[in-house]
């Protein structure tokens, strides 16, 4: 075969197997959506599920899954960002920096699994808070700081040196020059990496298997006091979220519409998921156009 | 009077520096402390099954899972075989695609790359495991099914959701190496003469194989770890399979299946903490070899 032949077969598979991967993301997409579209419903979004009857929703599991998003991003959001701070702007380099560099990459391989573990055994156990949706925030807080300190330190590099050195010239505090000057240009990178990681709290089940539990209160909506247990803004009430229901209908589910109600409530995850992507772009986009000169 | 109200100034400014330096010092030692004492917990309980409950180390390592048996066996070897072929198949699957795919994006047609293939690898990335899990459930299963012997449950489809799973940690990975290639190399290649195809196998794949490698790594570190996915896939019998195509279990699918039904403190859930301990000395594994390969990748 010469070099030319040779040359075209292999752009051709490469071609292919490109193509194969777009065919397998638009399969999985459409399959997910073609079957479950079909069964969202207002009632589906908002009704209770029921255990062993057809006809059951994912209304507090949605509930669920949005509160234990908020109550993660408001505890990951002040603790990774003062993090990544100290790592871009306070810390000298030297062993200890490398070794806490080295630490935060290994917390951000380890399997979700075992960080849900390290909750139940410490935030579950030892605090005593239970499973409740205060021990889920926490594990999804270690499972998602590290993600949070990078995002904060590029963020903090995107910034360029002249700016930062103005403001320092001009005799602004370092910690001054870091809160208004740097913090407010970073902020289209530290902003669209905080919703995509979002994203990810709202899909993840392992973590959270054995830290916010695996059933749900019967629960009182009309009840806002967030004390009352039977109330949907009690932080330590156990929660089962969309993803954990999601696994836990197709592996133990009793319900004769099982397969339905899992094709909904993954369609409802994904679109989720996708609505906090176009979010993170149109923001990022929308923050870049208001601090920079690009049109 | 000046000078006291200059010196309030002065204080107030140093007050703010504080602020910031205490602020952030305590959120990165908030980070380390939880992050050792989630590698302490872990392996103090993990190790309670050897000191407490005196199973050996040859137990552990046992072809033969009979927590209810008499005498109860805790052989953990099917976990780690199942485990270990899950990830490493799924890397096998998964690797040629995606340097296919970055190949794709930056050496043959960038244009249409970056504007098709980059947002839909972006959006696999979004897309949450349990969703995988089912997908692979109400697809793959059946069709393996349909295809080969037995109830189409086991490793086979496991590999197949993770090798999706984890396409776009590899291809990101890989398409950063191959865009951080000095131009000067490849356009030298060109210029005697040497084909495209030519210049990616002789000259592309050799110069950026490390950061290849790593990307490979860590994608199989991610299947490694994955636990719902698979749990859903995978059948969930505590054997050694004969085929692919048999229920299997592994050390993930193990514990999220036991954890919740046996008591704390019992030789049972000692041992799935020591699977867990198994799990985060894999991770300590792997991070070294990315470590190693990306001091290779910037020599």
């Amino acid at each position: 075969m010469s070099a030319k032949t040779a040359d075209k077969v292999a752009t051709f598979f490469i071609i292919f197997f490109a193509g194969i991967i777009v065919l397998i993301m638009a399969g999985l997409l459409g399959f997910i959506l073609v079957r479950g579209l079909g069964h969202i419903s207002f009632d589906f979004l908002t009704s209770a599920p029921e255990t062993i009857k057809a006809g059951g929703g994912i209304g507090p599991q949605l509930f669920n899954s949005l509160f234990l998003l908020v109550l993660t991003m408001i505890i990951t959001i002040p603790l990774g960002l003062g993090a990544g701070i100290y790592m871009s702007e306070y810390a000298k380099p030297g062993k200890v920096t490398d070794f806490i560099r080295l630490i935060v990459e290994v917390l951000s391989s380890f399997p979700s699994i075992v960080v849900g573990l390290f909750g139940l055994l410490v935030f579950v156990n030892v605090f005593g808070f239970g499973f409740s949706l205060f021990s889920g925030a926490l594990a999804l807080t270690v499972f998602n700081l590290p993600l949070m300190v990078r995002i904060t330190e590029q963020g903090m590099a995107s910034v360029p040196q002249a700016q930062k050195e103005a403001s320092l010239a001009l005799g602004l505090s370092k910690w001054k020059t870091i809160k208004s000057i740097m913090l407010p240009t970073a902020l289209p990178i530290i902003l669209t990496g905080t919703i995509l990681a979002a994203g990810r709290v709202f899909g993840e089940a392992a973590a959270l298997l054995f830290t916010a539990g695996m059933s749900s209160p019967r629960l009182d909506f009309t009840d806002w006091n967030p004390l009352s247990p039977m109330s949907p803004l009690n932080p330590f009430r156990p929660a089962e979220t969309l993803a954990v229901h999601i696994w836990k209908i197709n592996s133990e589910g009793l319900a004769p519409d099982a397969p339905e109600i899992a094709a909904g409530a993954s369609a409802v995850l994904i679109i989720t998921v996708l609505l906090f992507n176009l979010l993170a772009r149109w923001i990022g986009r929308q923050l870049q156009k208001k601090f920079t000169a690009t049109k | 009077m000046a000078q006291s109200r200059e010196k309030h100034k002065i204080k107030q400014h140093i007050i703010e520096e504080w602020t910031g330096k205490i602020f952030t010092s305590l959120c990165i030692v908030l980070l380390v402390v939880t992050i050792f004492s989630l590698v302490y917990f872990v392996a103090t309980k993990g190790i309670s099954s050897f000191f407490k409950d005196g199973i050996s180390l040859g137990e552990i390592l046992g072809t033969q899972w009979k927590p209810d048996g008499e005498p109860p066996l805790y052989g953990a070897l099917p976990f780690i075989v199942g485990s270990f072929s899950t990830s490493i198949l799924a890397a096998l699957i998964s690797a040629p695609l995606s340097i296919c795919a970055a190949l794709f994006m930056v050496e043959i047609m960038p244009k249409i790359g970056r504007k098709y293939l980059q947002p839909t690898i972006e959006l696999l990335a979004g897309i949450p495991s349990v969703v995988y899990g089912f997908v692979g459930l109400s697809v793959i299963v059946p069709l393996y099914r349909d295809i080969f012997p037995g109830q189409g449950l086991g490793i086979a489809a496991g590999a197949s959701v993770l090798s999706i799973m984890i396409l776009p940690t590899m291809t990101s990975i890989a398409t950063d190496a191959l865009a951080a290639l000095p131009s000067g190399l490849k356009e030298g290649s060109y210029a005697l003469g040497a084909t495209r195809w030519q210049t990616i196998y002789r000259l592309v794949i050799p110069t950026t194989l490390p950061a290849l490698m790593t990307g490979v790594v860590l994608g199989m570190a991610r299947a490694f770890g994955e636990a719902l996915a698979v749990q859903m896939v995978i059948g969930n019998a505590p054997h050694i399979p004969h085929s692919l195509f048999e229920s299997a279990s592994t050390l993930t699918s193990a514990i999220t299946l036991s954890m919740g039904n046996t008591v704390m403190g019992s030789t049972q859930n000692n041992v799935l903490w020591t699977l867990a301990l198994i799990l985060m000395l894999m991770t300590f594994v792997f991070v070294f070899i990315v470590r190693l390969l990306e001091r290779r990748a910037n020599r």
